[in-house]
């Protein structure tokens, strides 16, 4: 059994030291808003925070977990900064498919929490391992900025 | 292989001549002692992350992709970190490198643009090597630092250094006895 904190609860879980995060969450959680996209660390679909920093749930073994707190999207919208970007997602429309958008949204949110008013060299270097292959980048990019109370 | 053993032999030889002659100090500083050295350090599993403004990766040394750069501290940036993807031991069947408190080498032990005599010379200046002053401390780094050691296991297809780690450590004490000489 390993004792996970996420989204502010503690829940325990049967996973093996080493099942990536990202299984616990969907399979045995049943929480399916975090997403599979490579499963290699290259995509950023999974991402979720560890201590309030962006990291992928793919490849992360359960085991390095213990003892963080986890926010999934689930429970993005829990905090002001979390509200502010979903508004402005829904305002913008940015997702086209939405496949990627949890990851988005995880790291944007995380982004503005380290940087209230992000550059568009910041948002570049917070955001470029979240991939989107439908191209809404600049749909993403003009969210930020929203969210920031830049536009 | 065959190629590493050649430069080991040579820097024993050197070796030899310097204790010859006493007081450690070797006979030729011409650098046959580091040759060894390098063709470790100077491979991309060390090469890669001793880079000035952004890791690199792969055996070609491409920068690293997802825009990843040093940041402040060598971690990455503020909010993609090395250790969003790079966790203590190798992932996903090895694709994902990883080892503990996986960054980027300090900013002043950089080995950007730099040639084996450059290296050398960094390797062994304390206002550029982590204020390292003797040869045992400049190469306790080598001998015993989880992200050296990763390097010779590090996963999917990626090349490993020129000769083992046991063979390395050897090349590094010698060097170390003979007042860490470097390419003239």
């Amino acid at each position: 059994m390993i004792s996970l904190n996420i989204n502010g609860k503690v829940v325990k879980v049967e996973a093996e030291p080493d099942t990536p995060l990202l299984w616990v969450l969907r399979d045995e959680l049943q929480m399916a808003g975090t997403k599979y996209g490579c499963g290699a660390a290259l995509c950023g679909a999974c991402t979720v925070h560890v201590d309030g920093q962006p990291a992928r749930a793919c490849v992360m073994p359960a085991s390095a977990a213990v003892g963080k707190k986890l926010t999934t999207i689930e429970a993005i919208g829990a905090t002001p900064v979390g509200q502010r970007v979903q508004a402005a997602w829904a305002e913008i429309d940015v997702p086209q498919c939405g496949y990627c958008q949890s990851g988005q949204i995880m790291a944007a949110v995380a982004l503005l929490r380290a940087i209230p008013k992000p550059s568009d060299k910041d948002i570049d270097q917070a955001m470029s391992g979240n991939i989107c292959r439908c191209g809404t980048y600049p749909r993403i990019r003009a969210a930020i900025h929203k969210a920031a109370g830049q536009s | 292989m065959m190629r590493a053993l050649m430069v080991m032999l040579l820097a024993l030889c050197s070796l030899t001549q310097a204790q010859a002659q006493g007081k450690g100090k070797p006979a030729r500083d011409d650098g046959t002692l580091f040759e060894p050295i390098a063709s470790v350090v100077m491979s991309p599993r060390c090469l890669n992350c001793h880079q000035a403004e952004a890791p690199h990766q792969k055996d070609m040394g491409v920068l690293h992709a997802q825009q990843v750069v040093r940041g402040k501290d060598g971690h990455g940036s503020a909010v993609l970190q090395c250790a969003a993807c790079h966790q203590a031991t190798n992932t996903a069947q090895g694709k994902v490198p990883g080892a503990p408190n996986w960054h980027l080498a300090p900013l002043s032990m950089r080995w950007q643009g730099l040639d084996k005599k450059g290296v050398c010379e960094q390797m062994r200046d304390p206002a550029r090597n982590g204020n390292r002053k003797t040869g045992a401390q400049v190469i306790e780094h080598m001998k015993t630092d989880p992200l050296v050691l990763w390097a010779w296991s590090p996963g999917a297809d990626r090349t490993i250094p020129p000769m083992s780690h046991a063979q390395f450590v050897q090349m590094l004490e010698m060097w170390s006895a003979a007042g860490m000489p470097c390419p003239g």
